[in-house]
């Protein structure tokens, strides 16, 4: 048995940013468990630019943002392990892992942080009909076979969804001679950041079809074309519409998904919303002393809200392992989603003396708004209100309330609504 | 020159095969794709029927109840997963409980042991998800579950280990006597003589029997379509849940799967085509109707993939499993659907009584070997035995695949294998990478990896399946 304070679950952005302001808070005691041969997560294929404008204040590529951070973390007295799959957690903090050296570990430790990030749609989960070819690809694993691997699994691709890697991707297999001929959308708006649907479609003329569908996949052995068809307003498909649209590939960049199998295993009670675990303002899951933060916890847009929220993460459970015992779990307010809004992280504060100085929450909206207006409303009335310009679901939301707006109203709930506002229709 | 060509590499043609590698003869077992289990054998619903189903007299009735009995053995000395969980049959009326009633009769006469009836308390103690409404049962102890591929896949493994050549990618184009004694079979990839043909082609049956000059049927492709979910909702199912049958099929049914997901399926629609395994829109909405008459609350977001299948049917509506009486040598063995699959041990037995009432001089081998080599599932084992395998072999400790917890020491073991895996689909039977709720979007790239690194040949000449469906196109750069 191999005994840590705490443990840190994925060596992506998350992780990593978790692991240093644990360690900064002054935990001695770190292990960094990663599944890949080399830290950084999915940035390392990310290569283009973007990153880091809000942390950093300035445009980095993917593996530079994770360089940065992989640097400091080397300076640390972290303990790293790589190449290693956690295949076990429970819920009294032990955890089995294997390697292909060190064989089977079995650690037992004080606090985890969850870091695994999340994985794609697929086909299989939008129950597209036809045959089953090769060709097919979630967008994160083309972009794994052009950036690292150094192939290219098509020439002539039609992406269904517009997520930011499929838009990512469209960009990337034009410059690489590919021919991208559109990008369809079930939605009536992109579900990419708007810099995306600008920079990498408009500007190579790559048309964007929102309320469209892939109705059928055509070709035994490899992709031979789709059947494209406008939908009503049941999303179902108009067949009155359909097109045949030639193509040796298919990329799908339909959503993203929080890999909790592990968080599952360990109790750790999940948001249907998010698909993550419920937390509360440190990032600290139901389970006392398990932290989530990143991907596995919500799926974000911006990585730099991903360190933000994994510092919170890493102090979170330092301040677990420094007096989590003393700690006030009891008092719980729960921060409940009204009406615009999809979901909310965290989902309830605990403890005033757990709080931080600057509460974040971070959340999403149900719909595009070109203003809306944000209310933190309560039982014991409005906290606070915010005006917000041009709001879209992909566009992940970041509001902080101060600790003593908190305690001056000293609520037992709270609810967070987006109202928009000159509503034309 | 050969004594017997089997003609086709589903479960039939390998349990064939496996049989008659048991007797010192010269085999070569000929397949159109590239690898064993392509067709019927791998979209099915991989139950051990137990045989009330068929009707009393036919060849269905009496090989189903017999090749049932074998699999239990079968599983245990090929080392595949078999779970004898027994099934039910379900009636919500009283018509339906008529029915079923018919179908305890036709058990009794087929020798299906154990039938019973359950009532509504009993059926809803072990299966809870299961509609409220039930109102009787019929349960056969004897059903059970299998994963259909990594059985076809075992046979074929050991009988070549016994001396059966198998050439794939190899279309038969024609099936000719030339002498009294001799028959070729002549394939794309060159002419095979053998003394004895067995055409097994499942759905292609009719064309070959066609082809060689023997008597004429009819298989008309009927379509199947399934929906599985994933392995978190293992629990909505126990047993294999029938509804009460039709005329035509035994209905949709919820199922657990060998490897712990459950899955919805199959509608039945005859179609054109017997190439055409596509999913249809209007067959994933008529499975989830049919499932949820079954179990009302079905995790429909959590569908992990859909797929098809089709039934090899024949219009004289039983197997046809004969010696021909146009061309001596040649045996069909048509018209192989359900209960197929589990007839196959008793199909075997069959066509060796055929062989030798056909002339052919049967001579037990004394060095046959009953198993396979042997074969690790890292997520089954314990953790003390996989420690030992890491010490063995430390790929057994990189996980490649992880939604399934597949290692790379038993995706290499898939290509290293007899008859190994030699396209993504090949590993995936093999193995289960590819097979969990990411559908292979983090495995595939290092499966693809490993087979182009253990094949020596470069990526781009890695399949998914057959040929033409090649993963990558080129390299980068190359299209500018």
């Amino acid at each position: 048995m191999i005994y840590k304070e705490l443990v840190v679950i994925g060596g992506g952005p998350a992780g990593l940013s978790a692991a240093i302001q644990a360690y900064e808070e002054g935990v001695q005691d770190i292990l960094l468990i990663e599944r890949d041969f080399e830290l950084g997560g999915i940035l390392k294929q990310c290569i283009h630019n973007g990153f880091g404008l809000h942390i950093f204040q300035e445009e980095l590529t993917g593996p530079e943002y994770a360089e940065r951070f992989i640097k400091e973390l080397k300076k640390m007295n972290i303990e790293v392990i790589l190449d290693t799959m956690v295949l076990e957690i429970t819920n009294e903090k032990k955890i089995i892992a294997v390697n292909k050296e060190l064989g089977i570990l079995n650690i037992q430790t004080q606090a985890i942080i969850l870091a695994m990030g999340c994985r794609e749609r697929t086909r299989g989960a939008l129950n597209i009909p036809g045959f089953r070819p090769a060709g097919i690809f979630t967008a994160g694993t083309a972009q794994r076979f052009v950036n690292i691997e150094g192939y290219m699994p098509g020439k002539d691709i039609v992406i269904l969804g517009s997520g930011d890697i499929g838009l990512i991707m469209a960009r990337r297999f034009t410059l690489e001679g590919a021919k991208v001929r559109c990008v369809v959308e079930l939605m009536p708006y992109s579900n990419g950041l708007t810099r995306n649907v600008v920079q990498c479609l408009e500007d190579y003329d790559i048309p964007l079809y929102l309320r469209h569908t892939v109705i059928e996949i055509h070709g035994k052995d490899r992709l031979e074309g789709v059947t494209v068809a406008e939908v009503d307003d049941n999303n179902l498909p108009i067949l009155a519409t359909a097109t045949y649209i030639p193509c040796d590939t298919l990329l799908l960049s339909v959503g993203l998904i929080p890999e909790n199998e592990l968080s599952k295993l360990a109790e750790v009670k999940l948001d249907d919303r998010t698909g993550g675990p419920i937390v509360n303002q440190r990032m600290e899951t139901s389970t006392q002393g398990i932290f989530a933060c990143g991907n596995v916890l919500h799926v974000h847009d911006l990585v730099d809200f991903v360190t933000q929220e994994a510092r919170l993460a890493g102090k979170g459970a330092a301040d677990y392992l420094s007096k989590g015992k003393v700690d006030n779990y009891a008092d719980a307010i729960p921060v409940r989603v009204l009406k615009g809004v999809r979901y909310i992280v965290p989902q309830y504060f605990q403890g005033k003396e757990m709080l931080n100085g600057r509460q974040e929450l971070f959340m999403r909206s149900v719909k595009p708004m070109d203003k809306a207006k944000l209310i933190i409303d309560s039982d014991k009335g409005v906290i606070k209100t915010k005006t917000l310009n041009y709001v879209k679901p992909s566009e992940m939301i970041n509001v902080a309330l101060q600790k003593e707006e908190l305690c001056q109203a000293n609520p037992n709930y709270l609810e967070i609504s987006l109202q928009e506002v000159g509503d034309r229709s | 020159m050969d004594d017997v060509i089997i003609i086709g590499g589903g479960v039939v043609g390998c349990m064939i095969a496996r049989e008659l590698s048991k007797y010192n003869l010269a085999i070569t077992l000929v397949e159109k794709n590239e690898d064993v289990a392509c067709g019927t054998s791998k979209a099915n619903s991989a139950v051990i029927h137990a045989g009330f189903d068929a009707k009393p007299g036919t060849l269905k009735a009496k090989l189903n109840v017999r090749g049932n009995t074998f699999f239990p053995a079968l599983c245990e000395e090929l080392d595949v997963p078999f779970k004898n969980n027994g099934s039910l049959v379900l009636a919500f009326d009283d018509e339906e409980i008529n029915t079923v009633g018919e179908l305890m009769e036709r058990g009794k006469t087929n020798g299906v042991p154990g039938l019973d009836y359950w009532d509504t308390d009993k059926i809803l103690e072990v299966e809870p998800y299961l509609k409220k409404t039930v109102r009787r049962a019929l349960y056969a102890p004897t059903a059970g579950i299998i994963c259909p591929y990594e059985f076809t896949i075992a046979l074929a493994e050991n009988s070549y280990q016994n001396g059966v050549k198998y050439l794939f990618e190899a279309p038969v184009t024609g099936v000719e006597k030339i002498t009294d004694e001799n028959l070729v079979v002549r394939t794309s990839k060159g002419d095979l003589q053998g003394k004895y043909v067995i055409n097994a082609a499942g759905l292609f049956a009719d064309e070959i029997s066609k082809l060689a000059g023997a008597e004429e049927y009819q298989i008309i492709p009927r379509k199947g379509e399934y929906l599985i979910f994933d392995k978190e909702y293992g629990y909505l199912a126990q047993m294999v849940l029938f509804p009460t049958p039709s005329k035509i099929s035994k209905g949709i049914l919820v199922c657990p799967t060998v490897d712990g997901n459950v899955f919805i399926g199959p509608n039945s629609n005859n179609i054109d085509d017997k190439t055409d395994v596509s999913v249809q829109r209007e067959g994933i909405e008529e499975i989830i109707s049919g499932g949820k008459k079954i179990v009302p609350d079905l995790p429909l977001k959590n569908i992990i993939t859909s797929f098809a299948g089709l039934r090899a049917s024949s219009t004289k509506g039983d197997f046809i499993i004969e010696a021909s009486q146009k061309v001596k040598g040649f045996i069909n063995v048509g018209g192989i659907e359900s209960p197929g699959f589990t007839s196959s041990p008793a199909i075997a037995e069959m066509i060796v009584e055929i062989l030798i009432n056909e002339g052919l001089k049967l001579e037990k081998k004394n060095n046959f070997i009953p198993h396979r080599p042997r074969k690790y599932r890292f997520r089954e084992m314990d953790n003390e035995a996989r420690e030992k395998l890491i010490k063995q072999n430390p790929d057994f400790g990189h996980v490649i695949c992880r939604c399934e917890t597949v290692t790379k020491g038993e995706i290499v073991d898939a290509i290293r294998r007899p008859l190994g895996a030699r396209s993504i689909d090949g590993i995936k039977r093999r193995t289960r990478a590819g097979m969990g709720r990411c559908q292979g979007g983090f495995c595939s790239p290092k499966v693809l990896a490993i087979l182009a690194e253990e094949l020596k040949v470069k990526p781009t000449v890695i399949r998914k399946a057959n040929g033409g469906s090649e993963v990558l196109l080129g390299k980068i750069k190359e299209y500018l």
